[in-house]
């Protein structure tokens, strides 16, 4: 049997366990929409943690990490990593916990439903859908146009009379359209018939599989290298600015020597040197920025109102840091090897490679067997459906409860009525999403993802804002809103959308300047408008304030 | 307490910024993790240890509702 026939036996076998699972939590569907799109808000503390978690960590964190470390070192754990361990559970423990609070007591289901009661504003939910959905899309198209990719690239040679291609690497491969396909439809399966607790149970069978799957290959990769040690030591011996935080002028002169004795020796110096890699002490601060997108993804807002009880936070808030490490610190350091890695005396990643992110699937290919790399692939689709499914749900949540429900329908839909027209919607919005990633196949995945939570993360003080200022206002929020929209858009048309990954802002992250300009201006217009009302007030901080 | 822990979260968001170790290797945590990333591990320990202290010693006041009950949706009131 082919390696590419072993990868597509392990991840059928792997979807067909996905769709048992969606398929048994219909069992336990009450027939209601608050159980379709809250699980009558009954999942515990270690579901919580595990859907949360699966939710935030897409395929970035196995093939992203490993592929950024391979290019500028292991700063990127400090960058993104312990940034992320900080500042999630943060947006966990001061805005989830409340949120779901207010959620429990006023039935809300989606962010614009709070907004709309906090801010005593019908109109402010027409502002927002359109932001908010329009960033979930892209965030949707990374995880439903990587799983094509991947399945492309490790069914190569399983079906060479069924999909012939000229592209020996793609020859037999399941084709692009085809992979899509198959994801989309076994996630819509199981969010179709489970709703949120199906993708509940599958986010935490998935988050299972891909913290496993990425500890087998790191011990398997390390093993093959002689041990941890001794891959560590090829890399000082080839690559030391790898195994820091940031290059220095000394490194940069090393480099320089390395590369000069691998052109005038390929043979005998074998590994060519990779170009050392800085960071700003700015730039580094400003990514602490990034993860604050936490605090407004539309799809984790629909999770923390799933919680049993505010105790079932608990878990979650303590537990992400830790989870977060496990994940990424074998990736990195697996990046940070490959850039050094020789096996029989010839290096594991060609000397001109120019594709980070193929770097760990490069790896486990060259050195573990097709079972592990079947393994593997079906590890990195659990991370990125497992972040797909609360997506699709969330969006049908939205256009159900907000659109359908409330604006057109002015709450008279019977719960029934919810729960089908939620169904239908996810079907479009899949059917929607599909076309678009067919269509758009070659947009750049790592851009999007960056802008699309830049675009979050610039609406957090909103959020922070209605729960912890009594005085913010309705004026001051669409202030905020539309700051944040007008800001990001004119720093995305600047950086060539998004073609210039270095883009910076005054030595930062594009991030901050749209946070700044989103808070300055939420504070000043809320304290030259009128201030919310005391009913509206009381509702919110209780009748103390 | 509460303010303690704050401001040990604050003083952890300050030490992440590690420059002190930013273009040193040495030593090697178990012979292999590069003392930056073995460091930065450590935040992200530090960080659950923190958490962990907030949840004990900050727990929000004043939450509208403790224990969740199967809520009607309601679609909000404005």
């Amino acid at each position: 049997m082919s390696a590419g026939m072993i990868a597509v036996v392990v991840v059928a076998c792997y979807l067909a366990l996905l769709l048992v699972l969606g398929l048994f939590s219909n069992f336990f569907f009450r027939g209601t929409a608050s159980d379709y799109f809250l699980a009558s808000r009954g999942i515990g503390s270690f579901l919580l943690l595990m859907s949360l978690f699966g939710t935030t960590m897409t395929a970035f964190a196995l093939v992203g990490s490993s592929g950024e470390a391979f290019k500028g070192g292991i700063g990127v754990y400090g960058k993104m990593a312990s940034w992320s361990g900080i500042v999630h559970s943060a947006c966990f423990f001061l805005i989830g916990i409340k949120l779901w609070s207010f959620g429990a007591k006023y039935g809300y289901v989606t962010q614009i439903q709070f907004f709309r009661d906090r801010f005593d504003s019908d109109k402010i939910g027409l502002v927002l859908f359109p932001i908010l959905v329009g960033l979930v899309i892209p965030y949707l198209l990374i995880g439903v146009i990587s799983s094509g990719t991947v399945i492309q690239n490790i069914t190569g040679g399983a079906f060479p009379d069924l999909f012939p291609s000229a592209n020996p690497r793609f020859n037999g491969a399941i084709p692009y359209w085809l992979g899509v396909a198959v994801i989309c439809l076994v996630v819509l399966i199981y969010v179709f018939f489970g709703g949120v607790r199906g993708t509940a149970w599958a986010n935490a069978f998935q988050t299972i599989v891909f913290m496993i799957l990425g500890c087998v290959t790191f011990f398997a990769i390390a093993d093959k290298m002689g041990g941890p040690v001794a891959a560590t030591q090829l890399v000082r011996q080839y690559n030391p600015s790898k195994l820091k935080s940031t290059a220095t002028a000394e490194d940069q002169k090393v480099y320089e020597q390395k590369l000069a004795a691998w052109e005038k020796d390929k043979k005998d110096a074998v590994i060519k040197p990779k170009k050392p890699e800085s960071i700003a002490k700015l730039a580094f601060l400003s990514y602490m920025l990034i993860p604050l997108s936490v605090g407004m993804f539309p799809h984790l807002f629909q999770h923390w109102l799933t919680a049993r009880s505010a105790r079932s936070f608990r878990l979650p808030v303590i537990a992400h840091p830790i989870m977060i490490m496990i994940v990424w610190v074998p990736c990195v350091l697996i990046g940070v090897w490959a850039t050094s890695a020789i096996v029989g005396g010839k290096p594991i990643i060609p000397p001109n490679f120019s594709n980070p992110n193929a770097v760990f699937v490069l790896m486990v290919k060259k050195m573990t067997g097709p079972v592990l790399g079947g393994f593997l692939a079906a590890g990195i689709l659990a991370a990125i459906m497992s972040s797909l499914d609360s997506q699709f749900l969330c969006v049908g949540s939205i256009f159900t409860n907000d659109i359908v429900g409330h604006y057109l329908s002015h709450d008279r839909l019977t719960d029934r009525q919810r729960v089908l027209v939620g169904r239908l919607f996810v079907i479009a919005i899949v059917l929607v999403t599909y076309m678009i990633a067919i269509a758009w196949r070659k947009i750049g995945v790592f851009p999007m993802a960056v802008w699309c939570f830049s675009g979050f993360a610039s609406l957090f003080p909103l959020v922070f804002a209605s729960l912890y200022w009594k005085r913010v206002t309705k004026m001051g929020a669409y202030a905020c809103v539309i700051t944040a929209a007008v800001v990001w858009f004119v720093l995305f048309r600047e950086s060539g959308w998004g073609a210039n990954r270095t883009y910076l802002v005054g030595g930062m992250m594009p991030v901050a300047t749209i946070i700044g300009c989103s808070t300055a201006s939420l504070i000043l217009v809320s304290l030259v408008t009128k201030p919310p009302s005391p009913a509206t007030v009381e509702k919110f901080f209780g009748s103390k304030s | 307490m509460r303010k303690l822990v704050y401001v040990m979260i604050v003083l952890l968001a300050l030490v992440h910024q590690d420059f002190w170790w930013w273009d040193r290797i040495d030593p090697l945590v178990f012979g292999f993790i590069p003392i930056g990333l073995a460091y930065q591990a450590g935040v992200s320990i530090a960080a659950a240890a923190l958490w962990a202290m907030a949840v004990k010693y900050c727990w929000p006041e004043g939450l509208v509702s403790e224990q969740g009950a199967d809520t009607p949706l309601t679609g909000g009131d404005a």
